[in-house]
């Protein structure tokens, strides 16, 4: 056989798993990124006492498809002297930063493209961090002061809020003794709890940090549509804004990715370990078909024929993805299915919930002006982090080499990082009491008209 | 003049820019121009340009009949178009020396308590709005909604409504007038709840209103500044308590004043203010006193030669109207106090030394509506 | 034979970026390019099995050090420098030079092509797969044996963070 030809079969032989995997990322989370903004759209709408997208397809769901025929055919406008080649490649940065992050992901148990690297979540990170490229040359591409400006204000955001997240997960990696993402979730289910009860306030830090690094509100001042400076997206249109868009989404994704993986349990159900919660193996499957039941139910009471017929669509996929997760339960020759399928279930289903948060705190909360931004990272959240490293690493050692509960030692991180949490907000209160109290000096004689002469 | 341009050289340093909020914007409430003079991040000077809503509506008023002016009053301030019928139809009462009926009087007090809640409530969803939080105004406009349905109701138009005639009202209060404001009014408590559970306790709106855009009492007194700007700054001042008018006297109502004169102030104040005016209406619905809507005026309106200044408490502010009449049907002239167009002027004092990102806060506050400063 | 494909790869890429980097008179090109030089430069260390840095090339390196770059270059004005005239007379003595240096390199590896261990190619190099994993190795030794070289650099590092930090606030 041709030595070339043979090479080409070996490769694909070994690697075909990883290639599919490559394959379905960049096909499928654009397009997932798609629809996790007519979620988004439709999340919104409930929350503001209305209905969202309802015209495209039933109920909006072909939304994302318009949205994009619509925005591939826009004129593609590039302003007067901006630098083609930059102007050009900056979107592309971000989302390929972005999908490339998502190669060290394990989506599950079978699912993973860097198989097994050996610092897999410093990759996660460090190549998620790349989209910060894409952000402060698009703004620069733009050729316009005020696209710049809003630019470095949001690299200098995401600069800050990186470090606060890194030492934040510094905590999960601790206790799992590993960068190696199946590592991680492994040493979650040898210890028999997901990471996030052991260490809350990292969680909490990371939950934080990681709202500040996708740019969501109340994080979102470099590219709020009612601030003056609108930001690096500013002279985007058509499909470039929607690389960026859609680049967001896929950060979210991977910030989404790395919490659960980290704190989470990754693939693993909750309470992992014990026998007698068994039980709740069943539960992806009972999930699915309650949403196929509520789907048979809702359909009855439609208003528009194709969308009756729509409801019943949906119903039969959700009974089947039900059966294809309670088959390999039940018929033992599948049984090897079960980590794969429920794996992907689970993770799926703890991203929706952080995405979820995401969404629901957007809509909740006003934004943050960039100088308390940017207090908020530094003052607050870096120092609680690196309080936090030190107690999680007074917790190893005194689990280690004195034998300690981890628990108890956990325990006492958790006491430790609450205490400086509080000091720092109590410094914070003191420090805006005093610069409140202190009125802002008088700028000139009031009488004075700025603009005469 | 020479030491003007002198300072004038200086304040004009290396690292100004003059930086345009244009006409076009979403946060400045209609077509308002504001140039920001910035040192860096800092305002250093504002300077609004408006008029790009001017419509020579004081002008026209000198070619109409006083009937024919009053559906031009409500295209003023349009968010609260009740309020200004009021201002003129009283205003040409008081040069006709006639007075509305006590029936007439108390179910315009109803519609402009009505009115002043449904203001209140776009002003603040769209506050929340420019500041970031998303879902209060549809809260908002939600709650305005039934507002707008009554009022459909009984004029037929939710927003340029042309509710009352010169004398009284043309239109009896039609059969569930009564049940429902009284509804809408019970509803609303809970709803107002919504609102301060969504923004007054949370830290993020707090830190983004408290010591933002402060006005101390004697620039608000100096500036001329009316309505919740002026009562947030510590001045108890509200024409329905110091020159009642309609069936004001009537009822019991508390008037909110604030402390710092600070954004955070201006928002508990027309909080409160949406509270009281509730409270208000159902009082008013308890008892609406039977008896003619319309009061002794000819169908040809020609007052007696003189002049009249008569002015309310309109949601945004003092309302003024001074009307001039010759004698004939057509009034010689109109001139209009707008509430907005005068606190307006209190943009630079209170934008000074804020960030930019602060300006829009604080225009926000003022509660301006284009079609009043401009008319 | 694959290892030999993504090597020659990176490698061209590296050497290409590299050679426009330094021939662009656009600055944000010249460090777009730099980009990529360190990227590929990385992906050689990747192949190497060196992850640890590999990822740290890239955190570091690209995330960190070159963002400072673009920023730098952003926020200075660099059309006014395009404008001015370059000092253009040292062209030559630049070509001579880098001659000489290339003739140097060139010949010392030739005639240390035969040294077993040493020269242009290393056939008894031991096999990426069978090295020890490259973090751990690190992590050992770094903080084992050469941990006050390590405190004495973070020190070094914090001193230069405050330094800016201090010369950067304005003089109120």
């Amino acid at each position: 056989m041709n030595p070339t030809l043979h090479a080409v079969l070996v490769f694909l032989e070994t690697w075909w798993v990883e290639l599919v995997s490559g394959v379905v990322i960049v096909a499928v989370v654009p397009l997932v990124a798609g629809y996790i903004v007519l979620v988004e759209r439709k999340l919104m709408a409930d929350m503001q006492a209305r209905l969202g997208p309802m015209r495209v397809g039933p109920h909006g769901l072909l939304q994302p498809i318009a949205d994009a025929v619509k925005l591939l055919i826009k004129e593609d406008i590039i302003p007067d002297n901006a630098d083609k080649m930059v102007f050009w490649m900056a979107p592309v940065v971000s989302m390929t930063a972005a999908l490339t992050s998502m190669g060290a992901i394990a989506f599950g148990p079978a699912f993973q493209v860097a198989r097994d690297i050996n610092v897999g979540l410093l990759f996660v990170i460090g190549v998620s961090s790349l989209g910060i490229f894409g952000i402060v040359l698009g703004g620069w591409a733009s050729n316009s002061h005020y696209s710049i400006m809003g630019a470095l204000r949001s690299t200098a955001q995401l600069v800050s809020y990186e470090t606060a997240a890194g030492l934040a997960l510094i905590s999960g990696l601790l206790l799992a003794g590993t960068l190696k993402i199946r590592a991680i979730v492994d040493a979650q289910q040898h210890f028999g709890v997901w990471f996030v009860f052991l260490a809350p306030v990292a969680f909490f830090i990371y939950v934080v940090a990681s709202i500040a690094e996708t740019n969501r509100a109340p994080f979102d001042l470099p590219e709020a549509e009612s601030e003056l400076v609108a930001g690096y997206m500013t002279e985007y249109s058509g499909f470039r804004w929607a690389l960026y868009f859609l680049g967001e989404y896929a950060n979210m994704i991977v910030v989404g990715a790395v919490a659960t993986t980290l704190f989470l349990g990754g693939w693993l159900r909750p309470f992992p370990n014990v026998r007698w919660m068994n039980w709740l193996d069943a539960l992806p499957a009972l999930f699915t078909a309650a949403v196929g039941a509520y789907c048979v139910y809702r359909a009855g009471k439609q208003p528009v024929r194709v969308q009756t017929w729509f409801m019943w669509g949906v119903a039969l996929a959700c009974f089947v993805v039900a059966l294809i997760l309670a088959v390999p339960l039940l018929v033992a020759p599948l049984k090897f299915l079960v980590p794969g399928l429920h794996g992907a279930f689970w993770f799926l289903l703890k991203i929706s919930a952080y995405i979820y948060l995401f969404m629901w705190l957007r809509f909740t909360l006003p934004r943050y002006r960039f100088d308390q931004l940017m207090h908020l990272g530094w003052y607050i959240l870096i120092p609680l982090a690196i309080v936090n490293v030190l107690a999680v690493g007074v917790a190893m050692i005194l689990e280690m080499e004195y034998g300690w509960n981890r628990w108890l030692a956990m325990l006492l991180t958790t006491v430790i990082t609450l205490a400086t949490a509080l000091f720092l907000l109590r410094l914070n209160d003191k420090r805006a009491a005093a610069a409140s109290s202190a009125a802002p000096p008088p700028e000139e004689p009031s009488t004075e008209d700025s603009y005469a002469g | 003049m020479q030491d003007d341009a002198a300072q004038n050289q200086t304040l004009l340093g290396a690292d100004e820019l003059v930086l345009n909020m244009g006409p076009q914007h979403p946060s400045t409430h209609g077509v308002l121009r504001v140039k920001l003079k910035l040192d860096g991040e800092r305002v250093r000077g504002t300077e609004c340009v408006i008029g790009y809503l001017h419509r020579g509506v004081e002008k026209i008023a000198e070619n109409r009949s006083y009937q024919q002016f009053a559906p031009y009053v409500d295209r003023m301030d349009y968010v609260a178009a009740v309020s200004n019928g009021l201002g003129y139809c009283e205003a040409v009462e008081k040069l006709l020396n006639v007075e509305a009926p006590p029936r007439a009087k108390v179910i315009r007090t109803i519609m402009t308590e009505l009115q002043r809640i449904a203001s209140h409530l776009v002003w603040l969803g769209t506050h929340a709005l420019d500041i970031g939080a998303l879902t209060p105004l549809f809260y908002c406009l939600r709650e305005r909604e039934e507002i707008l349905k009554i009022f459909e109701k009984y004029c037929g138009a939710r927003l340029t409504t042309h509710a009352f005639r010169i004398g009284g009202l043309q239109y009896e209060a039609y059969d569930s007038f009564e049940k429902d404001v009284e509804r809408f009014c019970k509803d609303f408590e809970r709803r107002i709840q919504e609102y301060v559970d969504l923004l007054t306790g949370n830290s993020i709106w707090i830190g983004r209103t408290r010591n933002v855009g402060v006005l101390s009492a004697e620039d608000c007194i100096a500036l001329g500044a009316s309505g919740p700007v002026l009562r947030a700054s510590g001045v108890k001042w509200d024409l329905r308590k110091a020159q009642p008018y309609a069936a004001y006297d009537q009822y019991n109502f508390q008037i909110p004043v604030g402390t710092n004169g600070d954004t955070y102030d201006r928002y508990m104040v027309r909080m409160e203010e949406m509270r009281q005016s509730r409270l208000i209406c159902l009082q008013a619905i308890e008892n609406i006193p039977a008896g003619p809507i319309l009061g002794k005026v000819g169908k040809v309106l020609k007052p007696p030669a003189g002049e009249i200044y008569h002015s309310i408490e309109a949601p945004k502010g003092i309302l003024g109207y001074y009307i001039v009449s010759d004698g004939t049907t057509q009034p010689y002239r109109v001139r209009i106090r707008p509430p907005s167009f005068i606190n307006l002027q209190a943009l630079d004092k209170m934008a000074r030394g804020h960030l930019v990102a602060d300006v829009v806060a604080i225009i926000g506050t003022l509660d301006i509506v284009l079609g009043e400063v401009d008319r | 034979m694959l290892d030999k494909v993504i090597f020659f790869f990176f490698a061209g890429v590296a050497i290409l970026s590299a050679g426009l980097m330094v021939t662009r008179r656009n600055a944000i090109h010249s460090a777009v390019f730099l980009i990529t030089t360190l990227l590929a430069t990385a992906g050689i260390f990747l192949q190497l099995r060196a992850e640890f840095i590999f990822i740290a090339q890239i955190i570091l390196y690209v995330g960190g050090i070159m963002v400072l770059f673009v920023f730098v270059i952003m926020l200075v004005r660099l059309d006014v420098a395009l404008h001015q005239i370059q000092f253009s007379r040292q062209k030559w003595v630049a070509l001579l030079v880098t001659l000489a240096l290339a003739a140097e390199v060139g010949v010392m590896l030739w005639s240390s092509r035969n040294v077993p261990g040493q020269g242009f190619l290393l056939p008894n190099a031991v096999p990426a797969g069978k090295l020890p994993p490259n973090t751990e190795a690190l992590a050992g030794r770094l903080f084992d044996a050469y941990l006050l070289p390590f405190e004495i650099a973070s020190v070094l590092l914090l001193v230069a963070m405050v330094g800016a930090v201090v010369m950067a606030k304005k003089r109120t």
